[in-house]
């Protein structure tokens, strides 16, 4: 099938969401990184931070090679609003409680959707799905395994749920519709953000209700207007932060 | 007073300087685990080092991170390190007669050789 420009923009938006939510979180995720709550997961939780950010970076390859700037560029010098991430992503780090939440949530959304990017027509957008398969399957994994544990005593199970609560119509906000829902499912590009949601939500759920948690309801009202470039105060600060040094002298050799 | 640092993650935590945090109890320390990591499938596991963890799960998590996050690994095998039974450094004597015997040494074995031969063999039928 042959793209017209529907598609295309359509596939730019889709891999700027990705790369975006990736590159944020990444960032954010990073900021735990030598106060972690113990050696070990301080160095799994930063790993797993910098896996994000090889992970956006390949993203943004594919854009660059549709035409889009090239990825320090992409990722250094836009303001907030020209994010399509997520408001789930850009919140601060918070307790190590929402930290594991969000990962969570984000995680398991990042593995579906790349699973269904796996029969994509974009080749490129393939070989990324099929390379990072591994990699994020130890960071759902890992989510999985911190939850379980945290059902154990009343008081972690306690501040779980209300990670959970607190954060789900964040959660919601990462399934935000796309102007072009309709261009990338007949294309064979993305099968949607309701089949992703669909997807996700009986997968999160399943898992939460046999570790001993509850989940509120698909229908909760989501924190949309991320994938628009509606940010909330969090994201702009951030950005200032990761290109603070790239500032001083983005034509700088490293 | 609050931490004052260079680094805004620091800040970020807001710590009290003068508090307590950071002390703990001998029994807020996880126990630890040792890892076995295996390079190849049907190679022997190898003992890697140890991590801390409040279960069996955790640990393999951290294992995988701090053990394999480089190089090749294929398996790996966590293991209270409380549940290994090891022998003590002062009767390691238990041990000294060993060295004596050379009977027990495979050495007179000429295996390579032979081994060697039936490779030669392998190769020319082929």
């Amino acid at each position: 099938m042959e793209f017209n420009d529907k598609h295309v923009m359509g596939l730019k938006d889709l891999l700027y969401r990705m790369a975006d939510d990736l590159l944020i979180l990444g960032h954010r995720n990073s900021e735990w990184t030598g106060l972690g709550p113990i050696l070990e997961e301080d160095i799994a939780f930063s790993s797993m931070a910098q896996d994000k950010i090889g992970q956006s970076l390949a993203l943004y390859e594919i854009l660059q090679e549709l035409g889009e700037s090239d990825p320090d560029t992409v990722a250094f010098t836009r303001n907030a609003e020209q994010f399509h991430s997520c408001h789930l992503v850009e919140m601060p780090i918070g307790e190590y409680d929402f930290s594991l939440v969000r990962h969570f949530f984000f995680d398991h959304q990042s593995a579906l959707r790349m699973e269904m990017l796996v029969d994509t027509v974009v080749e490129p957008l393939q070989m990324v799905a099929r390379k990072f398969k591994g990699e994020i399957k130890y960071h759902t994994m890992h989510a999985d395994t911190w939850l379980k544990q945290l059902a154990a005593t009343e008081e972690s199970r306690l501040r779980i749920q209300t990670a959970i609560n607190e954060s789900f119509s964040m959660a919601l906000g990462m399934f935000e519709s796309s102007d072009y829902e309709k261009e990338l499912i007949e294309a064979n590009i993305f099968g949607g953000e309701d089949e992703l949601k669909a997807k996700w939500y009986e997968t999160v759920s399943e898992k939460l209700m046999a570790f001993g948690y509850t989940i509120p309801s698909l229908d909760s009202e989501a924190s949309n207007g991320g994938r628009k470039g509606q940010h909330t105060e969090y994201l702009q600060p951030l950005l200032d932060e990761m290109t603070e040094v790239f500032s001083i002298d983005p034509a700088a050799d490293w | 007073m609050k931490i004052d640092s260079l680094d805004p993650r620091i800040n970020r935590a807001n710590l009290d300087g003068d508090s307590k945090q950071g002390e703990l109890d001998p029994m807020d320390h996880f126990q630890t685990y040792e890892v076995f990591e295996q390079k190849k499938r049907g190679t022997h596991h190898i003992h890697v080092g140890s991590v801390h963890a409040p279960s069996s799960e955790l640990a393999m998590m951290f294992a995988k991170e701090q053990y394999s996050r480089r190089g090749q690994c294929v398996n790996l095998w966590v293991v209270k390190t409380s549940e290994i039974l090891a022998t003590q450094y002062e009767d390691a004597d238990i041990f000294e007669t060993t060295a004596s015997k050379h009977h027990r040494d495979p050495n007179s074995y000429k295996v390579m050789d032979r081994i060697k031969a039936f490779k030669e063999r392998q190769k020319q039928n082929a």
